[in-house]
């Protein structure tokens, strides 16, 4: 066994890395597969609280690198999957606690141990990005469909080649299928086109997502949620599995039971 | 139209900001560099310095410049 590396990365702060980095652990561990997905952004930790992994910490990243305790004590197992574990990032340190080359030594002294390692990153194109990278595989950049989101997309891709982890694939996230109808909201052809690279999946904008996160309970676990349905599958294809993009005018449940009292099912 | 394309309208603008961003040019810079290409191959040939023109091109993630400046007959 030697892990895959991926290192989830934005540029732009709130456009769902943590999310992100969540869903797509626990979807690989639902397929069984041995996961360990670290919070690198130190002083920042939220990884946890997606998780709901919140009250099991007791040692972090830091304490790891500083030598404060062994690698598996600071790895907590998931309550629903016993083969995923969460690194927590240290909460009362900033980004400078560590180096690109402790995150490689921490990454690879578990190498053999996992199928994947999952590295939350920090926003931002400074040290924490940095760190974040160093022991990458492979990058995934998320993006929203709005200028900014996209423009800080650019950066950080530029950065990942210059760094010799590209080429990247893109997550285009909180894609609002009405706006995009109606030419309000670039669609993801529009997104690929301007920053050309691959794309690795489309998740819509969903309600379930805040939901699930209130309660500590990944959306991707949520059978009916179609953010969930879009990050199992981009769990599938990093795993190797070719599965079609979601069409994300698909109608909604709601839209199917409006249509079926009209008795225009389709 | 206004609000329906606005879309059409972000994606344009990005285009512009995403060649800024990646190389540095700017629209100035660009013409400073014309300027003195002109002034560098006129010592060599004749050229036709108004129709002189300099524009970036993308492929993917590549960017080139392109520089069209069209020679005198003798």
């Amino acid at each position: 066994m030697s892990a895959h590396i991926i290192t989830i990365t934005s540029g732009k702060g709130g456009v769902g890395k943590t999310t992100a980095t969540a869903n797509i652990s626990v979807g690989l561990a639902e397929m069984g597969k041995k996961v360990t997905c670290i919070d690198s952004d130190i002083g920042l930790r939220n990884l946890d609280v997606v998780l709901g992994l919140e009250n099991r910490i007791v040692y972090d990243l830091v304490d790891v690198v500083e030598g404060r305790c062994k690698v598996n004590q600071a790895m907590i197992r998931d309550k629903r999957f016993e083969n995923l574990f969460l690194i927590p990032a240290a909460q009362t340190r900033d980004k400078n606690a560590i180096t690109p080359k402790e995150m490689v030594t921490l990454c690879e002294s578990i190498r053999e141990e996992m199928d994947f390692i999952l590295i939350d990153s920090p926003a931002g194109i400074e040290g924490g990005f940095k760190n974040a990278i160093a022991p990458a595989d492979e990058a995934i950049v998320i993006t929203n469909p709005d200028v900014s989101a996209v423009r800080d997309a650019d950066r950080i891709i530029g950065l990942i080649e210059a760094a010799e982890k590209g080429p990247a694939r893109l997550i285009l996230n909180r894609v609002n299928p009405e706006m995009v109808k109606r030419g309000d909201m670039m669609e993801s052809d529009d997104v690929l086109e301007l920053l050309a690279i691959k794309l690795l999946g489309i998740v819509p904008d969903d309600d379930n997502v805040l939901i699930s996160t209130n309660k500590g309970q990944p959306v991707v676990l949520n059978e009916k949620s179609r953010a969930g349905q879009a990050f199992k599958n981009i769990a599938e294809r990093l795993n190797g599995k070719e599965v079609p993009f979601l069409d994300i005018n698909a109608k909604d449940d709601f839209m199917k039971r409006l249509s079926r009292v009209f008795g225009k099912e389709n | 139209m206004g609000r329906r394309d606005s879309a059409e309208t972000a994606k344009q603008r990005l285009k512009l900001v995403l060649i800024n961003d990646r190389t540095n040019l700017n629209a100035r810079v660009l013409e400073e560099m014309k300027d003195e290409l002109i002034e560098v191959i006129s010592r060599h040939v004749s050229i036709d310095a108004t129709e002189v023109q300099i524009t970036m091109k993308h492929e993917g993630r590549e960017q080139r410049l392109i520089c069209d400046i069209p020679v005198m007959p003798k």
